[in-house]
């Protein structure tokens, strides 16, 4: 570790990990759920475990994200983090809140806790994605700004890269479109028209950026590749990104009472929308094939070069699958886009945040890398994990196919109910890859506790 | 990437790229909202319809079910269930959750009044009268 106050990161990460666990779990009763249908019914209805499935996604990513910063930018910046002490309250009281929140999730009501958390005043719950109570959303912008804060003022203090700054401007689109889920008219196509500044603006918008600083930053280290070079795929990159991902917000404008000029925009652009990606796939490659030293940490090559591959394949490859407008018209809403938000999720953000973390943990206890029964036992969880999320997504893509056949296309079209109960087969080999899943998480865990001899830091 | 092309270039093009494109979507967003009245069925949102995308809200439907194909997809679409079942058939619905048939995907009671009902409904109503370009492609959702 070059400077102490990259240490911060540490609990981010460990508290990333752990609430990745539980994303999994629940994610598991879910798809027990859809074939057992009154599994822990009514303890944990369905939607109160996808809260918890979903809302658990977002705010380990963010733990992550804001892990890995406080990581990279001591070391761009070469200075010490503007404020240590800031970045650890934050962490707490972003800990605090968002275990407050599944809790209420779990154990009150979901109206009661509307009622109790000032819904009233400001309504704002109970749409996807952000069912956080108002105190929790307004928690969320002060964690946010906390992080920006501290980032912007060490990155100003300090050398200015490229990285850095485009980190930054990912951080600050993050905290800006954010602000967004404060407004929800009763105008129900306005509500949904505006819930995609959120929730489309970050995951193919300004989250892009801070997946490609960190992607940069990581083969930067274990390629020694010149910064002049990466540095200029980022920029080439993240243009490529903003260029079709912002016009691609239309994609998700075809149907709900905007202007019908939304499907050539949406359709056009987002057929792009893969181009960023595979940039990436070849960039990753292109720096580890021109790699000017062997870095010992392996395991963050694999993880590094496994994010620009299963990104490509989940968010570019499955999003373009069912984002041409005559498509979508049959996909819309069925088992298809679960396929592609499991697999862009998991090969994009999930990915990302475990190259960091694979990376910069052995740094932050004190070696360049992990010993080698460590490494291969991280390795193994990559595969298993990525292995398993790549079956989900083809049985959640086969479960769309049928469901869009029996329901929307069939001359003689079933109801929904009656096509979920012929689709169920592919829930219970979704359930069994999930499992599979869960295993690999575990062996990732364990990965943490495996000792031996460990190469002395550079 | 060749040598001719350098770094601070690729930032400008970054940073004209990133900005002509927000602009063009803040002008198609203008558009949007300007001919949005013609589409949303915004003149029928009376105070129960108000009132009935509040509970649909706070009792968190979209965490089964979708909306307009957006939400959860464990439970039939409902932005055309108005047509599809009809007033009577949703409040009879309603009232009987859960179903409490064995290995059965339930849906909880949640203790609505009749009024609420009613409201709830007056919502559903409006959503199905949006103009959607023609979506869900059958009454099925």
């Amino acid at each position: 570790m070059k400077y102490t106050s990259q240490a911060v990161a540490k609990p981010y990460f460990i508290a990333a990990i752990a609430l990745f666990l539980g994303q999994i779990l629940f994610g598991l009763i879910m798809g027990l759920q859809y074939v057992v249908g009154d599994f822990l019914f009514p303890a944990i209805p369905f939607n109160v475990a996808r809260m918890v499935h979903t809302n658990l996604l977002i705010v380990w990513l963010l733990f992550g994200f804001m892990g890995a910063s406080y990581f990279l930018v001591p070391e761009e910046s070469e200075t010490e983090l503007y404020c240590p002490k800031l970045a650890i309250i934050t962490f707490w009281v972003f800990l605090a809140a968002g275990a407050m929140t599944v809790l209420g999730y779990l154990l009150v009501p979901y109206a009661s806790l509307a009622k109790w958390t000032g819904n009233d005043l400001l309504n704002t719950m109970g749409r996807e994605f952000l069912e956080q109570p108002l105190p929790t959303k307004v928690g969320i912008v002060l964690v946010a700004l906390s992080w920006l804060f501290n980032i912007v003022m060490t990155v100003l203090k300090g050398r200015k890269t490229a990285i850095s700054l485009v980190l930054s401007l990912g951080m600050l689109g993050l905290a800006v479109f954010f602000l967004f889920s404060f407004y929800n008219p009763v105008n129900l196509v306005k509500d949904k028209f505006y819930w995609w500044w959120v929730v489309h603006l970050w995951v193919e918008g300004v989250w892009e950026l801070i997946l490609g600083a960190m992607l940069a930053f990581v083969l930067i280290k274990v390629t020694g590749v010149d910064r002049e070079v990466i540095e200029k795929w980022l920029y080439v990159i993240i243009t490529m990104t903003l260029v079709t991902g912002i016009i691609g917000t239309g994609h998700h404008y075809y149907w709900i009472g905007t202007p019908a000029y939304w499907q050539w925009w949406g359709s056009i652009f987002s057929a792009l929308e893969p181009i960023p990606f595979f940039m990436m796939t070849v960039f990753a490659f292109n720096m580890v094939n021109k790699r000017r030293r062997e870095h010992p940490n392996k395991a963050a090559v694999l993880w590094a070069l496994g994010t620009s591959v299963m990104a490509f394949l989940g968010a570019g490859l499955w999003g373009f699958l069912h984002t041409l407008a005559p498509v979508n018209y049959y996909a819309h809403g069925t088992q298809l886009t679960a396929a592609h938000g499991h697999l862009a999720f998991y090969g994009a953000y999930a990915l990302v945040v475990l190259t960091m973390i694979s990376y910069a943990m052995p740094i932050l206890r004190g070696r360049a890398a992990n010993p080698e029964k460590a490494q291969i036992m991280e390795m193994w969880s990559f595969w298993l994990m990525t292995i398993s999320i790549f079956f989900i997504t083809l049985f959640l893509t086969g479960a769309g196919i049928v469901q869009i056949w029996l329901q929307r296309i069939s001359p003689t079209p079933m109801s929904f109910m009656a096509v979920q109960d012929q689709i169920s087969i592919f829930y219970w080999a979704r359930e069994g890859a999930g499992l599979v899943f869960l295993i690999g998480l575990l062996v990732y865990i364990c990965s943490f506790f495996v000792k031996g001899d460990s190469r002395a830091i550079e | 990437m060749s040598a001719t092309f350098t770094k601070s270039m690729a930032r400008n093009v970054f940073y004209g790229g990133g900005v002509f494109f927000f602009l063009l979507f803040l002008a198609l967003t203008f558009d949007t909202m300007k001919v949005l009245p013609k589409r949303d069925n915004s003149q029928n949102i009376t105070p129960a319809v108000a009132h009935g995308k509040k509970l649909w809200e706070t009792n968190n439907c979209i965490g089964c079910h979708t909306l307009l194909g957006e939400g959860a997809y464990f439970a039939p679409e409902l932005g055309n269930v108005y047509v599809r079942r009809g007033p009577d058939f949703i409040k009879a619905w309603i009232k009987g959750q859960p179903t409490g048939v064995p290995g059965l995907r339930q849906m909880p009671q949640f203790n609505l009044s009749d009024m609420d009902i009613d409201d709830l409904i007056a919502f559903l109503k409006y959503a199905s009268e949006i103009k959607t370009n023609k979506w869900p492609p059958n009454i099925e959702g």
